[in-house]
């Protein structure tokens, strides 16, 4: 609807306090656009496209010839610059696609799934692109599936549910409102003392906190007050265990979203699929 | 000025992309160039030329405006590539006027061919150059609306195709392209006064011998009309059924 790819039944759109939501053309003038597919021209080389998309924005010649030079070199895509679309791999679509969108220097981005199927190294590449973007002021609206690029890359994240919005907050404070206990996972070397004993020791000592042996080598602790770990670890030495790792488990926003949303993630993958 | 821009691109974009391409070139010369050769070889030493040019001049614009628009309209909606334009802030009139300018080109371009042959091969007597002209323009446009029109409905290449042959073939036995209107049964004439390729038949029938049924004016006022009609409606639906 933003975009004006579909019609607005509700709500209006306000770019800096002007009411655009009857001129959809105006303000499709500040939007860039990443659809979930990259939507190039096959038959186009790499610069030729950038050129064209620029072209649709009104910028004269000049100007668009060496913004898409400087954007080819930005996404390393300047040894490709003239070759066709279609022999492009779909990281490298993926990187023009972002380009073309960003060619007119829009001041909000919608960017649909943008790395759902590239390779980890694509990946990696275009969620350093989102940051640099966001880095140089342009708002960014990124849906996504991964949860984990949500809570890697946003500053604020609205929960859909259904199609409508049922959260949206910082990610910090989404996590915060979902942390019920903190936990803390403490490991240790392999040997052959009795845990049983030496875990009521463990419990006589420190009665206030809920622990589990989660397996031979790890102890899972959870309290709902902050946990002291140095305490803990120095008893733990003083028991004869080789502690070799202490960690504090924070929640995710996947465990947040699960939370909210009461939907188990990998049902919405399914759902999805 | 600024508008001019994407227009320009858009064109220029296509005529790259699909029209001046080595298959549609040549499929824009050898079209045409067997009408002429086969309606040669059928009426032999009786070949009058006044009355096949009017119909060749047509079905080749017809043919080839309408083959390629459906093609390059459903195929960068299929490949979504429409939708960057959609996403563009230029307003849709300009979009659909640049996308349909490349085919209203390659339609003329298309009549070129029987327009050569029959005036330097065959000594066709063309009376009025100018109505020539706006006949072949106004032909053009009409064709190339027409296949916006069935191209807004269809989801696919083939699918457009087979609709277009629903209105392309009557249309050159109702369109007064190689039998007169007037000496059609007197049931079909009102059919043919409803479909506007007729109208821009007439106006060709004028610059060459003066054989028409109405005032070129009329006709030129008439396929105005259609064409507005045709390019409204097209945007109405382009709004209603791809602007979800």
């Amino acid at each position: 609807m933003l975009v004006g790819m579909a019609k607005i039944t509700s709500g209006k759109l306000f770019y800096k306090d002007e009411d655009l939501t009857k001129n959809i053309k105006k303000a499709q003038r500040f939007f860039g656009v990443v659809a979930d597919e990259s939507n190039l021209y096959d038959e186009m080389s790499g610069y030729e496209n950038l050129c064209f998309c620029a072209s649709l924005f009104g910028i004269p010649k000049k100007t668009r010839e060496r913004k898409a030079i400087e954007l080819l070199k930005a996404f390393q895509l300047t040894e490709a610059a003239n070759k066709k679309f279609k022999a492009y791999s779909k990281g490298m679509k993926r990187k023009l696609t972002i380009a073309a969108a960003i060619i007119h220097e829009p001041r909000i981005l919608f960017m649909d799934e943008p790395t759902t199927g590239k390779d980890i190294a694509s990946v990696r590449q275009i969620r350093n692109m989102i940051k640099d973007l966001h880095k140089k002021g342009t708002t960014i609206f990124l849906t996504t599936h991964y949860i984990e690029e949500a809570e890697r890359l946003c500053e604020r994240v609205a929960l859909i549910n259904k199609g409508k919005i049922i959260r949206i907050d910082t990610v910090a404070n989404l996590i915060e409102q979902t942390r019920e206990s903190n936990i803390t996972e403490i490991s240790f070397e392999e040997n052959s003392l009795d845990k049983n004993m030496i875990l009521e020791n463990f419990g006589k000592k420190f009665s206030n906190l809920e622990y589990v042996l989660k397996n031979e080598t790890t102890i899972k602790i959870s309290s709902k007050e902050k946990i002291d770990i140095a305490p803990i670890v120095n008893h733990l030495s003083e028991e004869g265990f080789w502690v070799n790792d202490a960690k504090l488990i924070k929640p995710t926003l996947e465990d947040a979203f699960v939370q909210i949303t009461g939907i188990e993630i990998d049902l919405m993958k399914k759902e999805k699929k | 000025m600024k508008s001019l821009i994407p227009f320009w691109n858009i064109l220029v974009k296509d005529m790259k992309n699909y029209y001046l391409k080595p298959p549609n070139i040549s499929w824009g010369i050898i079209f045409p160039f067997a009408w002429m050769l086969m309606m040669f070889i059928k009426t032999k030493s009786a070949f009058d030329i006044n009355q096949v040019f009017p119909g060749i001049v047509a079905m080749s614009v017809l043919f080839g405006t309408t083959s390629m628009l459906s093609v390059t309209i459903t195929f960068e909606r299929k490949s979504r590539s429409f939708e960057r334009l959609l996403l563009a802030p230029i307003k849709i009139e300009l979009l659909v006027t640049s996308k349909i300018t490349g085919a209203i080109l390659f339609g003329i371009f298309n009549s070129t061919i029987p327009v050569l042959i029959s005036v330097l091969y065959f000594k066709a007597p063309v009376a009025n150059w100018f109505f020539l002209a706006t006949g072949i323009v106004f032909l053009s446009i009409i064709s190339t609306l027409l296949a916006l029109f069935i191209s807004v409905s269809a989801k696919e290449v083939f699918e457009a195709q087979t609709y277009s042959n629903f209105y392309r073939f009557p249309m050159i036995f109702l369109c007064g392209l190689f039998v007169p209107v007037s000496a059609l049964p007197i049931i079909f004439r009102p059919l043919s006064y409803i479909l506007p390729v007729t109208y821009g038949v007439d106006v060709l029938r004028y610059s060459i011998d003066s054989t028409n049924n109405l005032t070129p004016l009329l006709s030129i006022i008439v396929l105005t009309a259609f064409c507005l009609f045709l390019f409204y409606l097209s945007i109405f639906n382009i709004k209603r059924k791809w602007i979800l």
